[in-house]
Order: C-alpha cells, then structure tokens, then sequence
C-alpha cells in the first residue's frame, strides 16, 4: 500500500503543480488577488505531497519491500540501514524524485520568505517554479516512476546498490549537489518574472541575491563533496578528473559565481541589466543541461545513470520548452530593462565586468570541450571518436583564473563610478611587495625549489589575502577601536572576503598538491618498505576481513617518522556480495599540511601487492577554501538588510535611476 | 547587427546546442541497430544448459520464431527481467524462447532456473562469451528477434518488461505472424 | 571622447582582446588534450602514424594478461575480435579491470608495436559498456558478418 501511497501523493503534487503554474500567473495578469494569492499555499501544498512520496519512498527501502522495481534494483537486506536511506537517491528514478522534492522545497521557501515582495511578482516567481515542477514531475511519472512494482514475481533478494555509492560522501553529495542546481531555478523565476513585468530595479535584484548566493553555496559544497569523494573513493588520488558529469555540475558553478557578481552591480548601480537576466537564465539552464547529460548517457563518464534515449528525448523536450521560452521571452522583452547609468576606467564596474567575461569564458570553453566529442561525430561520424583529455582543460582554465586571482586582489580597493589609478596603486604597492616577496622566497625556504608556476600561484594567493586584510585595516582605521569598526562591517562584506579568502586558499592547496605531491605506485612485499619525505611506509601484507555485504582484502600499511611509529593505514579491496563487484577503499591520514594516502592495488603473487603511497601537501585545503567560499554564501545571505529593509516596490520606481545609484554608492562607502 | 538582433543570440546558441544533442540522442548506443538485424542467424554449436552432453545447434532455430535472450545469474537487471520473461513466455506459447547462458556458472545458472522458473524451451551455455561476440553482445540482458526463415529481426538492449514487450515486440510479431 | 563612447570602446576592446587570447589559448589546448579514438583493427590497417597519443578501446583478451616479476608494470592483448594490440601499462589497474571485459587505453604505440598505456579505464561492467568499446565491437562483428556468412 505505501508505495501505492507515494504514487497518489505524487500525482497530487503533480495536480498543485498544474494549478501553480496557471492560477497566480492568470491573477497576476488580470489583476485578481485571490489567485495571485494562491500561489503560497499551493507550493506548501506541494511541498508537502512531495515530502510524502519521498517519505513513501524511503519506506519502502527501509522495509525491503523489493516488490518496488527500483527498490529491488538498488537495496539489499544486507546493505546497512544508512545506505538503504541513500539508496533512496542511488539511482535515476530516485535521485529525480529528490530533484522534484528540493525544487518543491525552493518553491516553498519562496513563498516563506517573501512576505516584503509584492504580491504580484510573488505570485509570478511561483508560477514558473510551478512550471517547472510540472515538467518535471511529467517527466518522473511517465518515464521513470520509482513507485513502479514488481508484483507478478517479487525478488526475495535485491540486486544491492552501486558499491561507489556506499560511502559517506557520495551518500550527501547529491541533496548538495541537486540543492545548487535547483536553487538556482529561484533566480531563474526571479528573471522571468522581470521580464514579464518589464521591472527590474535595485530592489528586485536585492530580492534575488540571497536566494542566488544560498544556491550557490550548496552548489559549492556539491561540488567540493564530488571531488572529495572522488579523491577517497576512487583510488587514485586525484580530486578532479574534468570529467564531463563533473564539468556539468562546475559550468553552473562558474555562471552563479558571475551572477552573484553582476547581480551586485546591478543591485547598486542599476547596469548590466539585461546580462544579469540572461546569466540568472544560464545558470538555471546549465544546471538543467547537466541533469539531461548525466541522465541520457550521452556522454561517456565515470558516473553516468542508466542510458534510455526516451528518457533522454522527453528531458530534451523539458529543456526545449523551459530554456527555450524563457531565451525568446529574453530577447523580446530584453530592451524593456536596459540600465542607462555609466562608469569609468578601473571603476568597480569595469572589475566586475573582467570577472563576468573571465567566468563566462571559463564556462564556455568547458561546454566546448564537453560536447567537442559529439561535435566532432557530428562532422566526421562515428568513426573517428574523439574525447578532450585533462590537458585541454588545465591548459584554459589555470590562466583564466591566475587573470581573475590578479584582478580579484586589485578590485578590492576600486570603487563604484571611477577609480583614481593613483588610488589603486598607491594601495596595491605594499599589497604587491609582500606577495612577490612572500610567494617566492617561501617555496624556497621550505620546499627548497625553484617552481615559477607554484610560485606564481602562491604570489597571487597572497596577492589575495593580503588585499583583504588591507582593505580590514584601512575600513577599520578611523573608527575608535579595531575591534568596534570590525563589529561595525556588514555581514554581507564579511561574506565576500570569505569567499574570497576561500578562493586564496583552494589556490594554494591545487597549486602545492599539485606541484609537491610524491606519488608511488610499488609492489610490496609483506615487510618491504618504501620511504617518502620523512616518513617510511611498511607493508604489513593482506588479510581477509568480512564486512556486512562484503568481503574485504584489508592491508596494513604502518607508516613511522624517523623510525618512530606513527600511524597505521588499512587500505581495503572490498568483494561486494550482491553483484561480485570490487571496490578500492583507500585509508587516508587527513593532516591541516599533508595527507597521507594509501590504496591497494592488485596482487602479484606471494603475498606482494602494488601498493599506491602518496604524500600529497596541502589537499585538505582545497575542500577547506571551498567550505570557507560556501561559509561566506551563507554570511552574505544572513546580512541583515535582506531582512531588516522592507522596500516598496513603488517607491522604488519613483526613484530616478540616479537617485537610486546615489544611494548606492553611499551604501558602499560606509559599508 | 541591431541591437534587438544579438539578443537572440543565446536563442539561436541555445537551439543549434539542443540540435547536437538531439543528433548526439540519435547516435546513443542503444538506438543503434545491431549490425545483425536482418541478416541470418550466426552459426553456432554450443553445450545444452541441463542435458550433459547435450549440444544446441543453430540449424535446431529454423522454421518458427524465436527468442534469444541473453542472460547471467551476475547481472543484475536479468533478475528483474526474468518474472518478465518468465510470465510472457506463458503466453506467447508459439514463439521458442532460447535462453543463452552468458559467461557464468553454470550451476548457479541452473539453480536459478529451477527456482524462479524457466522460460526457455531450449537453453544453451556461452561461458566465454564467444557467440556472445558472433551476436555483437555488450552486455546482458540482450534479446534478438528470430523469423520464420532464421533472419534476426530485432535487438533489444535491456531489460525488457510488460511495457516493452506491449510497445516494441507486439507489433514486430503482428508482423511477423 | 564622451564617457559614454569611452565606455562602450572600452568593453568592446576588453572582448576583442579576450577572445583573441581565449581562441589561441584554446587552438593549442585543444591539440594538447585531443585524443583520436582507435581500434585494433585500424591500428592493424596502419591508421596511426607514429608517436600519436590516442585512445584504443576493445576486449581485454582471456588468458592474455601477464603481471611481470618485480616492477608494477602488467601487459595484456586488446582485442576487436577481429585484431589484437598488446597493451603495455605502469601502475594499479582499476577495479573494474577484467579479463574478458571491454577496456578503453590511452598512451601510444612504440617501435616494437607495443601500445605504451597512460592510462587505463575500465569504467563499465557488462550491464553498462562504454560507447567507444561498442562501437569497436559492432564493427568488428559487422565485418565478421559481412564476410563470414554461409
């Protein structure tokens, strides 16, 4: 029966969606509050519908109820109670189901936090998430519902889920993952909505970019959660293979970061108007593009779902319509909104308009060499299959962003309108000195070595860091004490030095790990040795160890400094019983300065293994700087003048658009 | 260019994107035919399943319909094909259903069959995968279509269940018929 | 020139000079990470030319792989059914590296016609096959059909 349940609650859902989508939307054109009204408690409606059928869903996996084909293909009994929840979203069926439940869930935040908007742009913004929801609850019921039953010939036993996914980091990677991508549909409906209405102004943009930085955040983390699983879980080491299911999740990454950005020129100085709606459309669009990627197989990729090319051409169909729509409503309605401000030479305007050309090139040439393989058959056919290696990939995207790290660090101190270049150099000099210095001797002194690229990387790290801490000391200088003018700075400026900060430490955890890190792939016999740095990994050889669904080769690696014990490392080869499938599980030491990392290989007779030995410096701080980029999201959409400053729409527009960018720039100058 | 025309560039970027992966949808392995399809049968000789000594010949598929379905006891969509299997071949009583053991063991093959019951009228073992390799199989479950005059019809990727079999295998044996 | 024009020559300037660099950034790049992809029959027809770093895909032949002694570095024979490559590589092999099952390899061929792997991907078991090994298969079998029917 609870599946059955499921089953109605979504097709319910799937009813409020319909009415969600028309109703405030109808209202909103003809004026009628009473339907504009009901968009709030039709998407709680549907949150609600959504939230039980993925509870019925999660039921059925916790019950072993393998009547329920997608139950019976991805759990066990003997799959630990953890991973039965996981496996919920473990495969297509259900990681849609989860899509469908976030983007109702987005809905319904909307209509919590938007008591300050009015009413009839409330009510649109509703209407197209509604629309959405509809699309894709179309597509989750008639092409891959996960309620569908088995009855005829219920298994005894389930097929077991996928072992890559019986781990802790892929089992919350995708909620992350899918809560950036479907976040992102908030800032999609918020442009559409503008569009429709033909009103965009500072207030609009000040309603949207909480929801874009709250989006973006979790995408963040999604991506940060990837990269770290496929560092531990994969076995090899590395955290970032350009794969094209990692690039479809980056490419949305890349257009948020350039929205939050243009959002904030828009928001302050009512310019790059029409870019702003189309990078809030991109986003949202890229986000659904990586879900058709992933879910039609028509890439090849470590992690790609199950191919169904009808699943593919009705998710190709929601695309059409989705994205399509809302570009032709673009470029018709576009003009409506043009901003008519202007700006100067290294005006904060110009800087960030650097940042949006640098993200958008970035994410164009990811597209490029994503599809390239497809374009490539297209042109020349099948015979001659291509693919774009990592290569490619470093080769673009290092220099794009050592050009951003350069004008990140000098933007700092550029304000709105115009900049005086003596302005900027004369507060960019010490800033550049000490990172010169700094960057160069300290590989040097340490590392001992003579790297210009890990040093370049370094320089411009602390290009970074030490333009945030100056612009802290000089926004602090004339106040009565440090410590009340660091009190006395926004949450949304401690937000973006956050970020920022962040992105100074991913770059100096990529460049070290990258340059610094010792790799060895040995063959070991019980009792051999290797010695890395200062530390000598021993093998102590392989014994077998059951696990609850599997059977383990486990390793003893101990691994000692200066012939002093330090720490043991159980690197395992796991035998999954279900499917016969084996699984490398590498034992990792996290340190703040170095990783440990050991993976077992295969075996080579008489009790010899390979075994893989890294010492990788520094990783851990390309997952710590993405956490402190989320942690700097999630500080700016705190600040307090989302909340505290209740704008009138009206009055809004009473304003000329200089009186607006008045305020603006004496918002910033003591913010 | 006015200025109202480069604001359909992203449509028209948008469109001719779509049209690759509309095109990229149609070159997806599965929606390829197989390189058999209307041509004969591949000849073979392989060992029976459950009679030992037994042989299963190609020349033993002539003169009706067939099925032959690839399957293992290690994949795991088979188990949830099989019911399938299992419950159609009770119906469709005039098509042989041929059941190829696909790289497995084949005492758990035989287990398998005995408790979940077995639709095979004729059931045949491929442990290296060598008619496998005639018959262009990836993977398993594969299932080819055989006519009356032992030419392949159809290849099926997959699982394939009541949907499948009432969409796509229906109107193939209307055909046929 | 007013701010305005300023303005505009300014951001016309900036994407002239942008796309410029990111187009020649992107020719070279696109050399450095191209990959052609190849099968054993092909290589075998003399398709490659030499020192081309290129991907082979195809069967991991029963019986073919060797580990030798003390090194990491295994050798196996990729097959299209129709032609073998060996295939010499350093390092761990992935998990879902299997005797009998679909391999996709990417290095080059040497002088003793030895394909020198870089890099090893097994990344589908049989219920799911990489598109690449497929369509070395199929044409493989449609060759065979082709000239070996009866």
């Amino acid at each position: 029966m609870i599946p059955e349940l499921g089953n109605f609650a979504a097709m319910l859902a799937l009813c409020l969606a319909v009415l969600q989508s028309v109703l405030p939307l109808a209202g909103a054109f003809t004026g009628n509050r009473l339907w504009m009204g009901l968009g709030r408690p039709l998407s709680a409606g549907l949150w609600v519908f959504m939230l039980l059928a993925f509870s019925c869903l999660a039921y059925a996996f916790l019950h072993d109820d393998f009547s329920v084909a997608y139950v019976a293909r991805n759990s066990n009994t003997a799959l630990p109670v953890y991973y039965k929840f996981a496996g919920v979203w473990g495969a297509h069926e259900g990681s849609l189901l989860l899509w469908v439940l976030i983007l109702a869930g987005w809905g319904y935040a909307v209509s919590l936090f938007s008591d300050k908007l009015p009413l009839d742009i409330v009510a649109r913004v509703l209407s197209v998430m509604g629309m959405i929801t509809t699309g894709f609850l179309l597509f989750l019921l008639f092409t891959s519902n996960p309620f569908d039953r088995l009855l005829l010939n219920t298994p005894t036993e389930g097929a077991d889920l996928n072992p890559l996914l019986q781990d802790f980091g892929l089992t919350v990677h995708p909620p992350f993952l899918y809560m950036g991508y479907v976040g992102f549909s908030v800032a999609f409906s918020f442009a559409i909505a503008a569009l429709l209405t033909g009103r965009l102004d500072a207030a609009w943009a000040r309603w949207t970019r909480p929801w874009t930085n709250a989006a973006w955040g979790f995408l963040t983390i999604g991506i940060a959660l990837g990269s770290w699983w496929s560092y531990y879980e994969l076995g090899w080491g590395g955290w970032w293979f350009w794969d094209p299911v990692e690039n479809v999740s980056f490419m949305p990454w890349l257009v948020g970061t350039a929205l939050i950005h243009s959002l904030a020129v828009t928001e302050k100085r009512g310019v790059f108007k029409s870019w702003t709606l189309l990078l809030a459309i991109s986003a949202f669009s890229l986000s659904m593009l990586g879900a058709f990627i992933v879910r039609s197989g028509l890439i090849t990729s470590v992690h790609a779902f199950a191919i169904d090319p009808e699943r593919g051409l009705v998710l190709l169909t929601i695309l059409l319509v989705i994205i399509g729509s809302s570009l032709f409503l673009y470029a018709l309605r576009a003009p409506v909104v043009k901003g008519s401000a202007t700006y100067g030479a290294n005006s904060r305007e110009v800087f960030l308009l650097i940042n949006n050309i640098l993200l958008v090139v970035a994410t164009a040439m990811i597209l490029l060499g994503t599809l390239s393989p497809l374009i490539h058959e297209a042109i020349y056919g099948e015979a001659n299959r291509i693919s774009i290696g990592p290569p490619y990939y470093n080769i673009m995207f290092i220099p794009l962003m050592a050009i951003l790290a350069f004008f990140l660090g000098a933007s700092t101190f550029s304000r709105w309108k115009k900049t005086s270049l003596q302005h900027l150099v004369s507060n960019l000099k010490l800033v550049l000195v000490a990172s010169v210095t700094l960057g160069i001797v300290l590989p040097l002194a340490v590392a001992s070595s003579f790297n210009p690229s890990a040093m370049l990387a370094l320089v411009l790290a602390f290009w970074i860091v030490f333009s945030i801490v100056k612009d802290l000391l000089d926004k602090t200088a004339n106040k009565a004490s440090r410590w009340q003018g660091l009190l006395g700075l926004g949450r949304s400026y401690y937000g973006m030095q956050l970020a920022h900060f962040g992105m100074a430490v991913i770059i100096t955890g990529v460049c070290l790990t990258s340059h610094y890190s010792i790799e060895q792939d040995v063959r070991m016999a019980p009792g051999e040795s290797i010695t890395i740095n200062d530390y000598t990994f021993t093998f102590g050889g392989v014994v077998e160890r059951p696990g609850p669904n599997y059977t383990a080769q486990s390793a003893t690696v101990d691994v000692s400094i200066d012939g002093e014990a330090y720490i043991t490392l159980r690197p395992e080869k796991r035998t999954y019983h279900a499917r016969g499938d084996v699984q490398t599980e590498a034992d990792i030491q996290v340190g703040f300065f170095r990783d440990l990392f050991t993976a077992l290989g295969d075996p080579r007779g008489d009790g010899a293994w390979v075994v893989r030995v890294h010492v990788k410096p520094f990783v851990f701080w390309i997952w710590l700087g993405a956490f402190l980029m989320a942690a700097g999201g999630a500080l700016a959409v705190m600040d307090k003048r989302y909340r505290h400053k209740p704008v009138l729409l009206a009055q809004q527009e009473a304003l000329p658009p200089t009186a607006d960018s008045i305020e603006a720039v004496a918002k910033v100058s003591h913010s | 260019m006015s200025n109202r025309a480069k604001l359909f560039i992203p449509a028209v970027f948008f469109v001719a994107m779509l049209g690759l992966l509309f095109y990229g949808l149609g070159q997806n392995p599965n929606l390829v035919p197989s390189a058999l399809v209307n041509r004969p049968l591949p000849e073979f000789s392989l060992p029976a399943l459950f009679e030992t000594n037994g042989v299963v010949g190609s020349e033993q598929l002539k003169g009706g319909i067939y099925l032959v379905n690839f399957w293992a006891t290690w994949c795991a969509p088979c188990h949830v094909e099989h019911p399938y299997l299992v419950e159609i071949s009770e119906r469709e009583t005039d098509i042989t259903f041929v059941g190829v053991n696909y790289k497995d063991d084949v005492d758990d093959a035989r287990e398998f069959l005995g408790e979940r019951g077995n639709p095979f009228k004729l059931s045949l073992v491929d442990a290296n995968g060598s008619l496998g390799i005639d018959f262009g199989v990836a993977g398993a479950p594969e299932t080819f279509l055989v006519d009356q005059s032992g030419t392949i019809r159809y290849k099926h990727v997959g699982v394939i269940d009541n949907r499948v079999w009432d969409e796509v295998f229906v109107p193939l044996l209307a055909e046929l018929r | 020139m007013t701010p305005a024009r300023k303005q505009k020559l300014m951001i016309v300037g900036s994407i002239v000079l942008g796309s410029a660099v990111a187009v020649a950034l992107m020719l070279y790049a696109f050399n450095q990470g191209l990959n052609v992809f190849f099968t054993p029959t092909e290589i075998a027809e003399g398709k490659v030319g030499a020192d081309q770093n290129i991907r082979i895909g195809g069967m991991v032949k029963m019986g073919s792989l060797v580990k030798q002694g003390a090194g990491t570095t295994i050798t196996f024979i990729a097959t299209d059914t129709n032609e073998d490559i060996p295939v010499a590589y350093t390092g761990v092999l992935p998990d879902l590296f299997r005797e009998g099952q679909g391999v996709v390899a990417e290095g080059r061929i040497d002088a003793n016609g030895v394909f020198q792997a870089n890099s090893i991907l097994a990344k589908h078991d049989e219920n799911y096959m990489s598109a690449e090994v497929k369509a070395a298969l199929d044409a493989a079998a449609e060759r065979k059909a082709a000239g070996g029917t009866p």
